[in-house]
This record gives C-alpha cells, structure tokens and sequence, in this order.
C-alpha cells in the first residue's frame, strides 16, 4: 500500500508499506479514503515531539471503510464507512469508563502522561497513522463510529478531530450567558471553539492571530471580532481595553507549540528544541483573562517544559483547563448540530489533495501558503 | 470598569444574539454539554465488552514507561527501535517521564535516527530527494511570495532560518567545490610554471 512516511524534520514522502496486519482480536483495518492534515502534525513534521521515528506514518484524522475485522469485533463489519476518532482507547480502563477517552490507561506503553493517538510518534504509543491506504484501528468496538446515511465524508473527517476538539475548548471554558470569550488561534480548532463559544451562550467571541485570513474566515465561519496582534502594540492591553479593563470570562488556547509572537520563544521552542512548545499565546491567555476567570487549553503542547508564567495563573486565581479531546464522548450532540444545519465542519477545508502529494501539503499547511487552513490529503480508492 | 462592583456591560442583548448568530445559546444549558461534569461512570457507553483487554502479541521486547506497572495490553508496532538510535531510545525509557533526561535523550536519539536513515538510503543506492521530499516545488505552485509579501506574518521573523538551513547543505558543497577545483588549476598553473623553467 502507499503510505506517507516520515523523514526527518521538514521532510515526508509517500512510500510503498505492507498493509498492516489485525493485531488484537478487536482491530479492525480500515481502508482510508480521505485524511487530514492536522495543525498538530505539524509539530510532528518540525522534529519537536520526543520519539519521533523515521519511517513512521502520521495522520490522527482519517475516515474510510472496513476492509477486515478481527475475531471479537461486534459493532462494526466489512464495508461499513466509518469516522474514527484521534484517539486509541480501551473503552474499560479508569479513565473510558469515565468518558475521558483521551486519557485511556490501557493503550500508550511509551507514557502514562498521555494516551494514545494514531500517528503521533511513540510517546502517543507508536501506532502508525491513517495518512495512508490502510491503518489498523484497535479497539474497533469502543472509537470508530458508521458515518450516518446523511453526513458527508467530509464532514465526519473534520468531526475526528478539530471541531469536537474545538467544542471542548468552549466547554471546558465553563461559558456563561453573556461572558466575553477571547480565543487565540484561528486555525481549525480555534474556528470551532469560536462558533461553539456562541452555541453555550457567550456575549462577545474575540479571535486572536496574526494571518488576516484567517481572521477574515474566523470573521465570515465563525460571526467573531477579530484582531491582528501584528497591528497592536501590546495585545494583552489591547484585549483589556477591549473588556473596559476587566479581561475577559475566558480565554481559550487554540494555539499550543508553534504560537508566534516572540521571536524568543519561537526560536527556542520550535528552532531548538529547548522547550516543549512557546508558550507565548499561554502567556497571553493568563495575562488576558479576568482574575478568576477560566483558561481552556487545547492547543498540543511537547512533554518537555515551557517557560510558562505560572506565578500570573496563580495569583489571579484562575481556573486553567486543559485536555486532549475526549472525541467520541462529543458526538452526538455535534451529530445533532451537524444535521440541524447550525454547524457545518467541512467549510474549514481549503485544499485538496492526493496522497502522493503529501510533501507539497505539508509545506503549504507549515508555511501556511495560499491561504491554507485546512489540507485533506485522499487515496484512490 | 473592575474598579467597581457592577461588571461592565459588553455583550448585546441574548435576543440579539439568538436572532444574529445560528445556534446561539443551544448549549446554554450545561446539561446539554456531553462532557459536564468532566468525569461520568458508564461502562455500560463505552462499547467495551471486557473488564481488561486480551493481550496483544509482542513480537519484540516492547518499550515502556517505567511509570507503568505493566506492558499496556495494546501498543503500536511501528518502527521497532534499531541501531545506535535505538540503543539510545532503550536507554531512555531507564528514566521516567518526570526526568528531563528521558526526554532528552528521546530527542537525541530522533536526531541519531535520521542521519542513520540517511546513510541507509545512500548505500542502498536511492538517496534521500530533499527537493521531494520537503515540497519545496510548492513554493512556486501555491503562492510562495504572495502568501508572505506585504502581510504581517509574525512568522517571517524566523522563516528566513528555515531557508537558510535548507540553503546551507547547498551553499556548503559549493563551497568546498569551489575549493577543491581552485587548488586543482593552482596546481596545474604551477607544475606549468616549473615546466617552462625547466625549458
């Protein structure tokens, strides 16, 4: 099968792999017909996650059809389409019967920090991703979930991973009705967490980033303010002015390791590898929020540390929250959003491409060329 | 203003919002949001039919965290680790994911495993294409130079780094090229200058 293949930092291509085996008597192998690119595999592609191994494939945002299924598998049978979520999880551990899928104790040998996800180096388990032909999904009875009659590919694809990711992001903020939402990032998870602030009631959703397109979608996608934090002196001031200087209620992290800002951190987080991730829109969200007020996290940080301002966090009384997002628990209240009409996840994309032009799209997603937010990458099946 | 007790009035009116933004306000209440409160026992949801999975197969000695009581029951098996790198990586896993030096010994190894996996692919005679490979080529089909001139990327302060590390490699073969061939005609313009002072 063809499979894109990891390199070294900056440098993937598409090589020719076997088709993974069933493993467990509850894989299933599913046939990939669409994958995304994810903002997150981007620092996969940088060389910033820890155990990243040449010749594994990447892709946690993948939807297909069953091609096989191992001998215990009952919910799902050759043929079915399916939408598989980021994340690998047992479905019987502590934390699944829980509902916090994300964080599945029984799947992730390489660290108990994290659980485990599909193409995401072997701190996140070693699994090889879905940005290929073929990928074995374990646990086929607890993630995967039939794409309904009524949902388009595209949409269940962008389901996986970046809307509910996005969605959490507001929940997680605890939103009240009227609050002041500000959300850093406006790439896929911070367009979802900007729209699904409005669905728990926010007052006002303010959207932080430096691309102009990006803002310009987050205006027209996601009905938000928006400011350039290239145009203001200070973005921290700006936002409090913008508050009558309260801060906002909450602040939402949609950013994680690569934020821009300072060159600083930029150089010595993405660069050198010195940090695991720069933590300038953390920093910004902490100053900007009110004190006592909440800042969700969802943009992927490394496991090493980051020169965080705690002390800020810690003396404002904040609430921080933050997690993977636990995909499959969110479903079906976004299912329902979805087939209402009030959420449309596939507006997001805007690139197209095969699979054997995995090198280009990751360039283009990296050095965000042509206005790229979101690349999908499908085979020919 | 926080300086006094009332908060500051910033929002529109909810109806305003309701009538203007598609969707307002259907998740207002938190009972509609799925993951409030973070944590819901239901093994009943989850699909799962086990108390603890079957095992999974090793088919080499499995890497884990020592911060782990056990092999978790499932694991990927992409890239076993191999060669120095893989000593290295082995060697990681001594230390818990608390110490810095698991972490950094793992990006150490990362750094080890490219530089093997380039060699391996010049011995084997299909080298590495850094022009394929890096889809530098969409430089030029997807609006390189209009997707950075006269926008505000904060990014452009460090993508000239980018550029200069793919240049490098280049200009630092050139370089010694240059060299070598100037001390080759240097060498020939003086046995030619001996030559004719032995004529």
């Amino acid at each position: 099968m063809q499979a894109m293949v990891y390199r070294g930092p900056y440098r993937v291509r598409v090589e020719e792999k076997d088709i993974p085996p069933i493993e467990h008597p509850n894989d299933a192998i599913v046939r990939v017909t669409q994958a995304a690119i994810c903002g997150s595999d981007l620092h996969l592609y940088h060389g910033l996650m820890p155990d990243t191994r040449v010749g594994m494939t990447f892709g946690h945002e993948f939807v297909g059809v069953v091609e096989q299924v191992g001998s215990s598998v009952q919910n799902l049978k050759v043929g079915d389409r399916v939408m598989v979520p980021f994340n690998i999880s047992c479905g019987s551990c502590y934390f699944c019967t829980r509902g916090v899928y994300s964080c599945c104790h029984n799947v992730n040998p390489n660290a108990t920090a994290v659980g485990a996800i599909y193409g995401y180096s072997h701190t996140c388990g070693g699994y090889d991703g879905g940005q290929a032909e073929f990928v074995r999904v374990p646990f086929a009875d607890v993630g995967p979930s039939i794409i309904p009659e009524w949902m388009s590919e595209e949409d269940a694809l962008i389901l996986t991973d970046a809307c509910p990711t996005g969605y959490q992001g507001a929940e997680m903020g605890g939103i009240r009705e009227g609050d002041t939402v500000v959300v850093f990032g406006a790439g896929p998870v911070g367009l979802f967490a900007a729209k699904s602030a409005w669905f728990m009631g926010a007052g006002r959703v303010i959207v932080v980033d430096h691309l102009d397109y990006r803002l310009e979608r987050a205006r027209e996608f996601a009905h938000a303010e928006v400011i350039n934090f290239m145009h203001v002196d200070d973005i921290v001031v700006y936002l409090k002015r913008a508050t009558d200087h309260l801060g906002a209620d909450v602040v939402i992290d949609a950013v994680g390791a690569e934020a821009d800002g300072s060159f600083l951190h930029a150089v010595t987080s993405n660069k050198m590898k010195l940090q695991g991730g720069s933590p300038v829109a953390l920093n910004w969200a902490i100053d900007s929020v009110r004190k006592v007020g909440t800042v969700s996290v969802v943009g992927a940080y490394g496991p090493l540390f980051s020169a965080v301002k705690f002390g800020d966090a810690l003396n404002k009384g904040l609430t921080i929250r933050a997690a993977q997002c636990s995909v499959k628990r969110h479903w079906p209240r976004l299912f329902e959003h979805v087939r209402s009409g009030i959420l449309k996840p596939s507006e997001i994309v805007t690139h197209r491409l095969p699979l054997e032009e995995v090198a280009e799209a990751y360039h283009i997603m990296s050095s965000k060329l042509d206005d790229c937010i979101k690349p999908i990458l499908y085979t020919h099946h | 203003m926080p300086y006094r007790a009332e908060k500051p009035r910033q929002a529109p009116p909810s109806s305003e919002l309701r009538a203007r933004i598609p969707g307002w306000g259907v998740d207002l209440d938190p009972k509609d949001r799925p993951a409030v409160p973070k944590e819901q026992f239901d093994p009943s949801a989850t699909g799962a039919h086990w108390d603890f999975p079957q095992r999974q197969p090793t088919k080499w000695p499995r890497e884990r965290s020592i911060e782990h009581k056990f092999l978790t029951p499932v694991f990927g098996t992409s890239c076993p680790p191999q060669g120095l790198s893989g000593v290295v990586r082995r060697y990681a896993y001594r230390y818990s994911e608390a110490r810095a030096a698991h972490w950094l010994l793992l990006m150490g190894a990362d750094r080890i495993n490219v530089v093997e996996a380039r060699l391996q692919a010049l011995l084997s005679g299909r080298p590495d294409s850094r022009i394929r490979e890096t889809g530098i080529l969409s430089e030029f089909t997807h609006g390189g130079v209009r997707s950075r001139v006269g926008r505000d990327r904060a990014d452009l302060s460090h993508q000239w780094i980018d550029a200069v590390g793919f240049i490098a490699p280049y200009v630092a073969v050139a370089g010694v090229a240059y060299m070598l061939m100037r001390r080759q005609s240097d060498r020939r313009r003086r046995i030619g200058a001996n030559g004719q002072g032995m004529r």
